[in-house]
């Protein structure tokens, strides 16, 4: 056995949260050196196994070993200690510190504050490939150096593992191939890495091994030069493979939305949020809006909804005679009456009172319309009926319909959304980021409805960071860029990778 | 659904505990807590004291619906106090003054009382609204403000009166006051108790039927969503400060109308603070209230007996105290339960065990 010795074991981890199971008989084992990639879907449980392997949660069976030692990892600190770091996919860094004081936060005790951290800190910089001033602000640094930073933090801390947290999700191509430049690197100078990700091409470029995780538990550990990125994603969602693909095409000539020359200002200064957007969706198509998150998607969601008021231009919704009418200058409730539902993308944010019964988040965003008020009064009996058929048409998995929207998890609660923003009759749906977080049986059940709803006529605006559902539901993609829509794409040609690189401005540059 | 453990439970230890930690205070002091308990029973059987205290309850639940409105919507309105003391002397210049039949002289004056309250909850409101001045602040400096305010306008040379060595409005004439309901040797009870208890009835309407009231609770437990289903935060927090200035409004009203006909520089004072601790005991719910208003006014009334029988009449004020502390702690602890309860029951819903993260479990 000529193999390096494991340096992490994970056996038979099993984690319990109140009615879920969300690790059951984990197994994973990573030797000195190797990049392990953690493969799953969005809520198979990775996130989960992470947070147990860093001490921020205790499994209720089984065992870690670190370095062929068994050790129980009550905390980050626990883990620290026995060499673990994690790189948070939100990073955890104060903005208004300079890099090296936000390396040495906490850390004050292992080099001093003095010339002896600086000199470490400018070796790590080094390794990680971190090329700037140690006393830059982290506010003043791009997404790419802040991971950097976390990076240093972690190392700087004495870890010899590290894990990275869905990485690459916040990066450009170009970023996330000088990441694993580094990760090459350091893994040379005999650091190992635990890379979670749901990117199979990523995971193929970087990963020594992939250890596979579905519905909470592992399915098994290939070795990906062996592998297609097919056969790890048949692995991922079991054998039958949940495709969001739309069949044949429902579009009509019959425009429901049209947005002209929408621009949206910054709160502060003279900036623009949307600037010049102009789109039109017709009824029974689906208008799929890509871009790296953060480009004035959400601005534009909100804006549509009148959350926010438009600084110029026009939004038109259509009428149930089918003409045209301008909502510019009507209200959100206004606007939901004139027939648009609304799948927020932050559901706790802005889809749910989670303090409240299922029944009466049923009449958020309804409280003027049959069945559940009369306009000005509340009907809490037909509430609590026309719940109970969306609980049972949407599959919403319940005891009843006055639980709390906070005791449902994430899937239950977005398909309780999902059926309540598809009850009032919309004719038009705009759903941003509808499967974000549910797992893989509600991912299915929503893409379904959607189909259903679009066949029926609807038209649908969708905004999604899943470039699979995207190209998979649309009919039409519109790329946005820094708050403009810069190019379209025929989701029946278009692949990934071309779309994400005008997400990222590089189809601009090319043109 | 009512779930009546979560409601009952928490008063209840909290009673319980702040009657155990007041013994101590008597044990410490002296006294034997056993003899002071029955003493505070037993006052109910006493003259008047138990209609006295309804009275007294009266006055809280009014000043405890209007902090409950503005709980609803996550406005903290300190300002009942500033509120009531405003309107009651504006309702009772403008009673005293104007000259009309019964029943209109009496609406006439509960009108003005609400407008003034109202009135006096605009500026931090619209301060709140518009500016995001801290309605906290903002109408503790009001409550000060106020004293000055009755007192310009009592004074002779504006609409006062002076009454030997007292200070008032004009007495209100016979028209404008309500008449009590007297129960013989037990006292007479304010006629006003029929207005509160429409008023908490209507108060209970608005929350639970009306579109209105579901999006101020809506509003109050989370703007954003509530704004994504259309409705707006502003205008929500607008008109809860107004509504919960406006019933503060009629706080006076009942002692004003049914028992004092004027207002002076003497009235009692604290009744919106009182209404701060008895809308929370109450957890905002109309009959909470009612409990918690007749608990405090008991309690308030308990200081008289105690003291005749040599107690320090403070022991009603560490009851007061400890109870509203205790029944935070209490509430938020049956709360956690709960929905820890609630989730293990939403887990064994379908199919008898725990969904799996894919079959609708998640993390």
């Amino acid at each position: 056995m000529t193999e390096p010795e494991p340096v992490v074991e994970l056996t038979g981890i099993t984690k319990r949260f109140p009615g879920v199971v969300a690790n059951s008989d984990v197994h994973l084992t990573v030797r000195a050196g190797e990049v392990h990639a953690v493969c799953g879907e969005n809520g198979a449980g990775k996130s989960t196994l992470m947070k147990i392997l860093y001490g921020m949660q205790q499994p209720d069976e089984g065992t870690i070993s670190v370095g062929g030692e068994v050790v129980e990892l009550r905390n980050p600190q626990d883990a620290i200690k026995a060499g673990i770091g994690m790189v948070h996919q939100h990073f955890m860094l104060a903005d208004n510190l300079t890099v090296r004081e936000n390396v040495l936060l906490g850390a004050e005790g292992l080099y001093g504050m003095g010339r002896k951290a600086r000199a470490k800190l400018a070796e790590l910089s080094d390794r990680t490939g971190l090329h700037v001033d140690p006393d830059t602000l982290v506010e003043n640094l791009g997404v790419a150096d802040r991971q950097r930073v976390e990076i240093v933090k972690v190392l700087f801390r004495g870890a010899r593992i590290v894990i990275l947290d869905e990485p690459t999700a916040v990066l450009v191509p170009q970023e996330v191939d000088a990441l694993f430049e580094t990760v090459r690197s350091m893994q040379a100078d005999g650091y190992t890495f635990l890379f979670i990700s749901h990117k199979l091409d990523e995971v193929r470029a970087i990963a020594d091994e992939v250890t596979v995780i579905r519905r909470g538990t592992t399915v098994g550990t290939v070795d990906p030069k062996e592998v297609t990125s097919r056969q790890l994603a048949e692995m991922m969602v079991g054998s039958e493979l949940p495709s969001p693909e739309t069949r044949e095409s429902t579009v009509t000539d019959r425009p429901v939305l049209r947005v002209s020359e929408l621009r949206l200002d910054a709160d502060d200064g003279d900036r623009s949020v949307l600037d010049d957007v102009s789109l039109t969706v017709r009824a029974g198509e689906i208008v799929g809006i890509a871009g790296v998150e953060g480009n004035g998607q959400t601005e534009l969601v909100e804006t549509v909804m009148g959350m926010r008021k438009a600084s110029a231009g026009t939004v038109e919704l259509a009428s149930s005679g089918g003409e045209l009418r301008d909502i510019t200058r009507l209200g959100t409730l206004a606007r939901r009456e004139a027939g648009i539902g609304y799948i927020a993308e932050d559901r706790h944010r802005h889809g749910l009172l989670l303090r409240q019964p299922l029944w009466s988040n049923r009449i958020l965003g309804y409280q003027t319309r049959e069945p559940v008020s009369s306009g000005r009064l509340i009907n809490p009996a037909a509430a609590r009926q026309d719940t109970e058929r969306v609980v049972e048409e949407y599959d919403v998995r319940t005891p009843g319909v006055e639980v709390l929207a906070g005791a449902l998890s994430g899937g239950n609660q977005q398909k309780l959304i999902v059926g309540r923003e598809l009850s009032g009759e919309p004719v038009l749906l705009i759903a941003a980021h509808p499967t974000r977080g549910v797992d893989v049986g509600a991912q299915a059940l929503i893409w379904e409805q959607m189909r259903a709803a679009r066949h029926n006529g609807l038209a649908v605006l969708l905004v999604s960071a899943d470039l699979d559902e995207l190209i998979g539901l649309s009919d039409t993609i519109r790329v946005m860029l820094r708050g403009r829509l810069v190019s379209e794409a025929d989701p029946a040609t278009v692949t990934p990778t071309e779309l994400g690189s005008a997400m990222t401005g590089a189809g601009e540059e090319a043109a | 659904m009512i779930n009546w453990r979560t409601a009952l439970l928490p008063p209840a230890l909290a009673i319980v505990f702040a009657m155990l930690l007041s013994s101590v205070a008597l044990l410490i002091s002296g006294a034997n807590p056993l003899e002071a308990f029955a003493t505070m029973g037993a006052q109910l059987f006493h003259g008047n004291t138990a209609v006295s205290t309804v009275n007294l309850a009266i006055v809280y639940y009014l000043a405890g619906l209007a902090a409950a409105v503005g709980f609803q919507m996550n406005v903290f309105n300190i300002g009942v106090e500033g509120q009531y003391r405003f309107a009651a002397v504006v309702a009772a210049i403008v009673g005293g003054w104007m000259q009309l039949p019964p029943v209109l002289h009496v609406i006439a004056i509960l009108v003005v009382a609400v407008a003034s309250g109202a009135l006096y909850a605009l500026l931090p409101a619209l301060l709140k609204v518009y500016r995001g001045v801290s309605e906290v602040i903002t109408t503790i400096m009001l409550n000060s403000i106020v004293f000055g305010i009755v007192a310009f306008l009592i004074n002779p040379e504006q609409f006062g009166v002076l009454h030997g060595n007292n200070l008032s409005t004009e007495e209100i004439a016979p028209s404008g006051r309500i008449p009590g309901i007297p129960l013989g040797e037990a006292g007479t009870l304010f006629g006003f108790v029929v207005i509160a208890v429409a008023l908490g009835y209507g108060y209970w309407f608005m929350l639970n039927r009306t579109r209105f009231g579901f999006e101020l609770k809506a509003s109050g437990e989370s703007k954003t969503a509530a704004a994504a289903g259309g409705v707006s935060a502003k205008k929500m927090t607008l008109a809860a400060m107004l509504i919960s200035g406006g019933v503060a409004g009629l706080v006076a009203m009942p002692e004003l109308l049914g028992r004092d006909y004027v207002y002076a520089m003497t009235a009692t004072q604290g009744y919106g603070f009182t209404g701060l601790a008895v809308a929370l005991l109450g957890r905002n719910h109309p009959a909470g209230i009612a409990f918690g208003a007749l608990l405090w006014a008991f309690l308030d009334r308990s200081a008289v007996s105690l003291e005749s029988i040599g107690i320090p009449s403070e022991i009603a004020t560490i009851m007061q105290g400890t109870i509203v502390l205790s029944v935070v702690v209490a509430y938020e602890i049956v709360r956690r339960a709960d929905l820890a309860a609630e989730q293990r029951r939403v887990g064994r819903a379908g199919n008898g065990r725990p969904a799996s993260v894919a079959e609708g479990g998640a993390v």
